[in-house]
């Protein structure tokens, strides 16, 4: 599990991980904040549901998506926290037609 | 949406794109610099302007605090800088991008790709598992959150797995164990490439002593590991390997490993550009075809830095200052004994930058297993979950190439786009088929590089999606 070594100075605030509240630093990575909340796994994957967790942390492997704010398949390794930012676990396969909360 | 138009638009802010920005608003070129990160540097200097503490830049280091003045100079070059901007397509006509702003187009007489490397997919049985991540995505967490996780297993080789072992170690982290994947042959290899990489003297030094803080330190560190597995259920449990030739399975518990083989340029945005590209057998890497200044063999594409071919962040702030250079030349804004004057001095210290980079290359070159697996079970292209014995049936049945093994298997076709599995699966078709990887090729990329929405496409900001 990950733990801070250290802690920078800069607001902490609450976002809701699939009704969960958590602790994030304002403008810190949210996959590094997902990773800090031991949030696990982000998500399962659409051909056979396996497990998946952040690979790469540089936006090239996207194991690391989630819904973020309504809008599925975003790379949460490329996503900066804000206060009040709502994330859904992505689970499988996207259904067809409108998407939870997405446009 | 957004639209502007200027002479150059950079896509990274990397130490290329970072110098490449500054030096053409010097040379007074209208420049635009998009980045995916919320802040300036690139993967090296990742959250170099965010909240640090004391603490953290110990542990990080002199080297990383060093792109500091480089960033300054960015940030005060006048360049317009959009971070948080996602380039979706690169064209003769400029860039789109969707981002937090809208998004939108920029018309741009050149385009310069710095898009950097990304460390070689490393497949191995079980390298999807929750709690298997590169070395590379650890040093992120520990440089932009303070990140640590005690008690895991660092597999594989190249000078980044020791750089973020040294820097677990002076954090105060302790680790489980480094398995050192590297060929013993290869220090013979790299043995003749010595001198010349001691002329860059700093470099080797460098290394040595990173290495006399694992040992000094008590980290496990094994060798002449081979058939690494991981295992696990829904999290990795534990790294097994063979030891030696004859040796007994072994089994380390864990519940985090970091895997790294050395880093490859990001070639998917100058492929689906269709700029010509070749295989670097050295760097068992295909790489963007350009001249000494980053001139692509399309006239309006310049590329630099590590995405262009690996030379290290010094390498690639030099390349982004000629590939600012030679647009400006080529736009008709520097004459050419201005252009000649000021190449000179920035081509030599490339020349020299570049000298311990054949050392390393065969020092670290991945084993042949590494680039192409032999377990059949392993996972190849992770988006779509194609397994090493998947392509072997597909080439068995007449699969001549990537392209063609879409079709068969679906592998390279997930959001990554062959980010994954391109080198991978070209390693695997030339192993099976006997042809080299040059002939064998790589994935034909298309735009938009990266998956976005129709909105995204359609330029649409967020609000106006809400009103829709």
């Amino acid at each position: 599990m990950f733990r801070r070594f250290d802690e920078a100075a800069g607001p902490i605030v609450e976002i809701v991980v699939d009704d969960r509240r958590i602790e994030a630093r304002l403008g810190e990575n949210l996959a590094a904040a997902l990773l800090a909340a031991e949030i696990e796994p982000f998500r399962t994957t659409p051909v056979s549901g396996a497990a998946r967790m952040p690979y790469c942390m540089m936006g090239v492997c996207f194991d690391c998506l989630a819904i973020v704010d309504g809008v599925p398949n975003r790379q949460t390794c490329l996503e900066t926290v804000r206060a009040g930012m709502v994330v859904e676990r992505q689970n499988g396969a996207r259904a067809p037609g409108p998407q939870n909360g997405g446009e | 949406m957004n639209r502007t138009s200027c002479d150059l638009a950079v896509v990274g802010a990397g130490p290329a794109g970072m110098a490449a920005a500054s030096e053409a608003s010097a040379l007074g070129l209208r420049a635009v610099v998009l980045d995916e990160k919320p802040g300036p540097g690139g993967q090296i200097y990742h959250a170099i302007t965010a909240p640090r503490t004391a603490a953290r830049d110990a542990v990080l280091g002199p080297d990383y605090l060093g792109g500091l003045p480089l960033v300054d100079a960015f940030t005060s070059s006048g360049a317009d800088y959009r971070s948080g901007a996602t380039v979706w397509q690169i064209s003769e006509d400029g860039v789109s991008y969707a981002g937090a702003d809208g998004g939108g187009d920029i018309a741009a007489s050149r385009v310069l790709v710095a898009t950097g490397a990304m460390e070689r997919p490393y497949p191995l049985p079980g390298w999807t598992l929750p709690g298997v991540m590169t070395a590379g995505a650890a040093q992120l967490l520990l440089k932009g959150s303070g990140l640590l996780a005690d008690d895991a297993v660092f597999v594989g080789t190249g000078p980044l797995l020791y750089l973020v072992a040294t820097q677990y170690v002076n954090a105060g982290a302790r680790i489980e164990a480094i398995i050192d994947t590297a060929n013993p042959a290869a220090k013979w290899a790299a043995l003749p490439h010595l001198p010349m990489a001691l002329r860059q003297s700093g470099y080797i030094a460098k290394g040595l002593r990173m290495l006399a803080r694992i040992r000094r330190s008590g980290t496990k560190v094994i060798h002449g590991a081979r058939d690494i597995a991981l295992e696990g259920e829904d999290r990795v449990a534990a790294v097994t390997w063979q030891q030696g030739a004859s040796g007994q399975r072994q089994r380390l518990a864990c519940r985090h490993v970091f895997l790294h083989q050395g880093v490859v340029p990001n070639p998917n945005m100058t492929m689906a550009a269709r700029a010509a590209h070749r295989w670097d057998e050295a760097q068992a890497c295909w790489v963007v075809d350009r001249d000494t200044h980053g001139r692509t063999s399309l006239p309006w594409l310049l590329a630099a830095g590590d995405g262009a071919g690996i030379g290290g962040a010094k390498v690639a702030e030099l390349s982004g200052r000629l590939a600012a250079l030679a647009a400006a030349h080529d736009l008709g804004r520097l004459d050419a004994a201005a252009f000649a004057a000021r190449s000179a001095p920035l081509i030599r210290r490339v020349g020299a930058e570049m000298a311990p980079r054949p050392f390393l290359d065969r020092l670290y070159r991945p084993a042949d297993g590494t680039l192409a697996p032999q377990d059949e079970a392993t996972i190849l292209c992770r988006c779509e979950e194609v397994r090493r014995g998947a392509v072997a049936d597909a080439v068995a049945e007449g699969c001549p190439g990537p392209n063609q093994l879409k079709s068969f298997t679906r592998a390279g076709m997930g959001p990554c786009q062959g980010r994954m599995c391109g080198h991978s699966i070209g390693a695997v078709i030339s192993e099976l088929s006997g042809r080299s990887a040059a002939e064998v090729g790589y994935f034909r990329l298309r735009m938009p590089v990266k998956p976005v929405t129709l909105g995204d496409i359609g330029g649409m900001t967020h609000a106006q999606k809400e009103e829709t």
